[in-house]
């Protein structure tokens, strides 16, 4: 694999994560617990979307065929996509987006804090303006983790099934393959091995807090990120997402 | 608990920029005081409005009566003598 | 209870303090009737804000790009933190936003009506910013010079906020306009379906308008149903000229004389049925806030069970130290 190849993909894993969790969180607007709430998510909807658009535009720089942002969230299907399982799965209720956005955030705070000393200036200079969104975005999830764990008996039995449900889906975010390797020993991102130990602290720390159970997994779901295998659920994001660009090709929005 | 309670209201206030007083911009409702500073965040420094949040739980707050506002503040009307304007100096005078 | 004469005074002076350009603040003394008239309008108005976050918010995952997906999430999203800070200017008299919203949930409060209908194709979401918030903006200008303080204040921020939500659907529109003629298709047949119920918006004629003569003795409001629904058709139909787009209404013409546009007879009666709980989408719009609102409940029980716990943990470690 060259570096060029290795970056393209390291973009496009970033900017799809980005976009897919934005777009996810962008379904709550409107619907949301509370009004206060409903704006905060939105907010964080907002960031997400935000960091895909600088990410795949960079990634479209690198791939060097002229296409555009647009071009690679809008004419990609389910198979080109290169996001973890864990950002497609479903809203669900509250719990499954907080549980979801917790587990995405710890990782992606840790990768992000690396990345801000990335020899790749470009991806530096994105990294760091998104660092101080995710910041905040990990300790909003954490807050609300406390929270519904340390809550009532209902909300503790739901963030529960919700954590359970979801945590087979965090191995591939710190498994490297290839893609990682070349990046990390070109300097321009983490070994992500290295992470896997602060990743499991931060999680063990606000799950204690909020007097939850880590669950046992025997098997990792995994091949988002590297282009094996999709859930069905990302092929009914990109029709919502990708419908009016499919409906009417080739026009100006 | 089968009355119902809702999240408590607060007032926010808000500094928009160093060297300048907090004023206040409104209220919201939250479960605690960090839940309402961030709740502030989001709903009133979304466009840059401010660097600095407070937040006062709004049953703690307690206001003068307008129907005091007389006895309170009209007797400060003829104190004219806490003005500058109230003594007479030579205009040669400067600096003063 | 205050004797009828003493009442008659108080209110004589009320009167005088409006007459006078004075604001009137949460604590000061008000007619019953001008506090009801004013919560039903504030809590209207923040109901009409979070009820039309959903006919745009139908889009927000469809948007054709993203740009325009950030930009209309982030309108969307304003919307929401208007309704709170109407909200808020209501529960400064006394109400509070639970039992608003019950009302809302309920069928009984009502919000307008324009939100009932349904966005259909990507050029509504053009359509809405353009003249649904062409027409909220000339209603609201005014409403910053109202004579309630806190509902003045929070009509300030809203109209500040508002600047870009014209802006970005009169773009919305020019874009289509000038795009294939599926997309000129698209914008004309949204600006045929959306024309009527924004000069709705407004309200009824003048001489049907029950509440328009007190509010505006009590500068509530500050204009006239009619007066703002003209000034509405006389700033758009040539916004509609200059991108080519034709407005359904074969009797719109300028009018020389008057200095004004002519416009053809509005169907009241559809307006009534929409009101009335009748148009296209009013219940799945209830449906909407009733879902939230109920399956939100947990969520909000939960944030209030933590910080009370959080609280007697605190109070706890205290007496630990004092003992």
């Amino acid at each position: 694999m060259t570096l060029a190849d290795a970056k393209y993909q390291y973009l496009l894993r970033m900017g799809d994560n980005a976009l897919i969790l934005g777009h996810r969180l962008s379904e709550w607007c409107g619907h949301g617990p509370i009004l206060e709430q409903d704006i905060a998510i939105t907010n964080i909807a907002l960031d997400q979307v935000g960091q895909a658009r600088s990410l795949l535009q960079y990634a479209a720089q690198l791939e060097g065929k002229g296409r555009t942002e647009d071009n690679l969230a809008y004419k990609r299907d389910v198979m080109e996509y290169r996001n973890v399982l864990l950002v497609e799965q479903p809203n669900e209720n509250f719990a499954y987006t907080i549980v979801r956005q917790f587990l995405f955030d710890a990782f992606n705070f840790l990768l992000h804090k690396s990345l801000v000393n990335s020899k790749d200036e470009h991806l530096k200079a994105i990294a760091e303006k998104s660092l101080k969104e995710i910041t905040y975005h990990l300790r909003y999830s954490s807050e609300w983790m406390i929270r519904l764990g340390d809550g009532t008996a209902e909300s503790h039995q739901k963030i529960q099934t919700a954590l359970d449900d979801l945590f087979i889906y965090t191995g591939e975010l710190l498994t490297p393959d290839a893609v990682d390797q070349t990046i990390f020993e070109a300097g321009i991102g983490p070994d992500l091995t290295a992470l896997q130990a602060p990743y499991q602290a931060k999680i063990d720390e606000i799950l204690q807090q909020a007097t939850l159970q880590k669950p046992e997994v025997k098997y990792m779901q995994s091949g988002g990120k590297d282009g094996r295998m999709h859930t069905e659920y990302l092929g009914y994001i990109l029709a919502e997402l990708q419908f009016v660009q499919r409906a009417y090709p080739n026009m100006e929005w | 608990m089968s009355e119902k309670k809702n999240w408590p209201l607060w007032e926010i206030f808000i500094r928009s920029k160093n060297g300048l007083n907090h004023k206040h911009v409104g209220s919201l409702h939250a479960a605690d005081a960090e839940m309402a500073i961030e709740n502030a965040r989001d709903v009133y420094t979304r466009r840059m409005e401010g660097i600095s949040i407070w937040v006062v739980e709004s049953e703690h707050i307690t206001a003068s009566s307008p129907n005091q506002s007389e006895s309170l503040f009209d007797p400060a009307n003829d104190k004219v003598y806490r003005h500058p304007t109230f003594y007479n100096l030579p205009d040669e005078v400067k600096h003063m | 209870m205050k004797a009828p004469a003493d009442y008659a005074h108080l209110e004589d002076q009320f009167q005088a303090r409006i007459d006078a350009e004075e604001k009137i603040e949460p604590k000061d003394w008000m007619p019953d009737k001008y506090r009801k008239t004013l919560i039903r309008q504030i809590s209207q108005h923040a109901h009409s804000e979070i009820v039309g976050m959903l006919p745009e918010g139908n889009w927000v995952t469809r948007a054709p790009s993203l740009r325009r997906k950030v930009a209309l999430l982030a309108k969307v999203q304003d919307e929401a933190g208007h309704g709170l800070y109407l909200y808020g200017a209501a529960e400064t008299l006394g109400a509070e936003r639970d039992d608003l919203l019950d009302e809302l949930h309920t069928g009984n409060a009502k919000y307008s009506s324009i939100f009932n209908y349904p966005t259909l194709s990507w050029a509504d979401i053009g359509a809405i910013g353009w003249l649904v918030d062409g027409a909220a903006i000339m209603n609201q200008v005014p409403l910053c010079r109202c004579s309630y303080g806190p509902y003045a204040r929070a009509m300030v921020r809203v109209c500040k906020e508002e600047s870009f939500h014209q802006r970005q659907g009169y773009e919305i529109m020019l874009t289509l306009a000038r795009g294939t003629e599926a997309q000129k298709k698209m914008a004309q047949d949204a600006l045929n379906r959306w024309w009527w119920p924004s000069l709705m918006m407004f309200g009824p004629n003048d001489a049907e308008s029950k509440h328009t003569a007190q509010s505006m003795a009590w500068k509530i409001k500050r204009f006239t149903n009619d007066e703002l629904r003209q000034r509405f058709v006389d700033i758009t139909a040539p916004q509609a000229e200059f991108i080519g787009l034709t407005i359904p209404d074969e009797h719109l013409k300028y009018n020389e004389e008057t200095g004004h546009y002519d416009f053809g007879p509005i169907n009241w009666d559809e307006f009534w049925q929409v009101v009335s709980g009748e148009g296209p989408c009013n219940r799945q719009r209830l449906k909407a806030r009733r879902r939230a609102h109920e399956e939100g409940q947990w969520v909000r029980d939960a944030a209030l069970a933590h910080a009370e716990k959080r609280r007697q943990r605190q109070a706890a470690k205290k007496d630990q130290k004092v003992a």
